[in-house]
């Protein structure tokens, strides 16, 4: 197991290529997703606000 | 085919739609990059060059491959949002450009890693490195123009345009290693014959190629569905929609 | 499709033809700037400029890797296949640095005609296997080659 994480001398090369990797992959799909939840929200509040008017 | 096209180029069907579609997208896209990992860092064996340290190859390679993939999407987008005017195209395009630019970014930044261990330097400005480096400098100058201009349906045909004209950069990149002298090698899969890689060890790169792949599907909807909506919240689709939940 | 879409898709055609022969000609001017070093055939020609800072890249020779004791000073060849060039280094080398391997050295060539480097990076090719396969690819090469 600690040979698997030492990467033969290149963990540091290694495993921040994938750590990096999940960032940016996460970001790209947390970030839309919460723009569109609230761009929803927005539409909704909005749709309310007409129909009481 | 036509028929589909167009079904799918009419926003509220695309809506819908892609609603359906995301979860499963999600989850064959999870199992890929699941199946991509466990191949890549466990079972594939170690270079007899490199050792470990070419396992950056399964981030770096999917990652470069998406950077020149997308670009081609969003010309092709803008193309077809030029000469027929369909929103769609548009709202493609645009939704494009920061997924692009992050896999862009995903590439350079592992090349960085990777090329100090081996080659021994961080960064030369060698003819791939520099015009892969102008391919983000490219998806930054649309996204930029994109948010400069008020009026949105000229700010995509603007950018549209722009991303027609950088499109000579992308067999710059492909080319760049076999044109000209460079540091970085030439290519492993991309080319005619076998790729030149260990069959388990060209797996696990396919399986996160493809898991990549499907990555940006998803990523792409969620951009393009509220792209859409913001386009569209007018009109009566949308209304009903928002109603119906 | 009707007038004005074909004159768009014509527009396009235009943009890009235009912009493919413009990059084309650009790159096609600046050919000698693009490449990222000369080989060994060009420097010994004198195609290579002299007397300032040029790459070179070759492979390094098997058995011309000379390594002084308690110092980092080596001394290789490296060649093209052509022509072959001695060069002198004080410094770490990359962990990829092996005899019969690429490598880009940059630095000058003296008097003497040995090229003094103030960098070494390693090249490395476009090939992935496991030690075992590699192993036995050269050992088949060894069988066939005629002794």
């Amino acid at each position: 197991m600690r040979e698997f994480f030492a990467m033969g001398g290149y963990a540091f090369y290694v495993w921040t290529s994938y750590a990096l990797a999940c960032v940016i992959l996460a970001w790209n799909i947390l970030l839309p997703h919460r723009v569109h939840k609230r761009f929803i929200s927005r539409l909704r509040r909005r749709l309310t606000q007409r129909t009481q008017a | 085919m036509w028929t589909i096209f167009h079904r799918w180029a009419s926003p509220p069907y695309f809506y819908r739609q892609s609603t359906r579609l995301l979860p499963w997208l999600s989850a064959i896209c999870a199992l890929l990059i699941i199946a991509g990992l466990i191949g890549g860092l466990i079972l594939a064996p170690s270079d007899y060059q490199q050792g470990e340290s070419y396992r950056i190859i399964y981030i770096h390679v999917p990652s470069a491959w998406m950077s020149l993939f997308i670009y081609m999407v969003m010309a092709s987008s803008g193309a077809i949002a030029l000469i027929w005017r369909i929103k769609l195209a548009e709202v493609m395009l645009v939704a494009s450009a920061p997924i692009g630019a992050s896999f862009t970014l995903l590439a350079l930044l592992t090349g960085v890693l990777w090329g100090k261990p081996m080659w021994g330097a961080w960064w030369v400005w060698d003819a791939r490195l520099t015009s892969e480096l102008l391919l983000l400098f490219l998806y930054l100058g649309i996204i930029a123009l994109y948010n400069a201009i008020d009026d949105k349906r000229r700010a995509a045909s603007a950018i549209a345009v722009l991303a027609l004209v950088g499109v000579v950069n992308i067999p710059i990149i492909h080319y760049s290693v076999q044109w000209w002298s460079t540091l970085h090698q030439g290519p492993t899969v991309t080319k005619f014959g076998a790729p030149s890689i260990y069959i388990g060890m060209l797996i696990p790169l396919l399986l996160m190629a493809l898991g990549f792949m499907l990555f940006y599907a998803i990523s792409v909807l969620l951009r393009a569905r509220t792209e859409l909506l913001a386009r569209e919240a007018a009109s009566r689709w949308v209304r009903e929609m928002l109603e119906e939940a | 499709m009707n007038p004005q879409r074909k004159r768009r898709l014509l527009f396009i055609g235009l943009l890009i033809a235009g912009t493919g022969t413009a990059a084309g000609l650009a790159l096609y001017a600046f050919n000698q700037n693009m490449m990222y070093y000369y080989k060994p055939a060009e420097v010994v020609s004198g195609e290579a400029p002299a007397n300032t800072t040029i790459r070179v890249g070759g492979l390094v020779v098997s058995g011309s890797v000379h390594k002084e004791d308690e110092s980092t000073d080596v001394s290789f060849v490296i060649t093209d296949l052509h022509s072959n060039i001695r060069v002198q280094y004080k410094g770490i080398l990359p962990d990829l640095f092996r005899e019969g391997q690429g490598v880009v050295v940059r630095g000058r060539l003296n008097k003497e005609g040995i090229f003094v480097a103030e960098e070494v990076l390693a090249k490395h090719d476009e090939k992935y296997m496991p030690p075992e396969v590699a192993d036995s690819l050269s050992e088949n090469a060894n069988g066939t080659r005629p002794q």
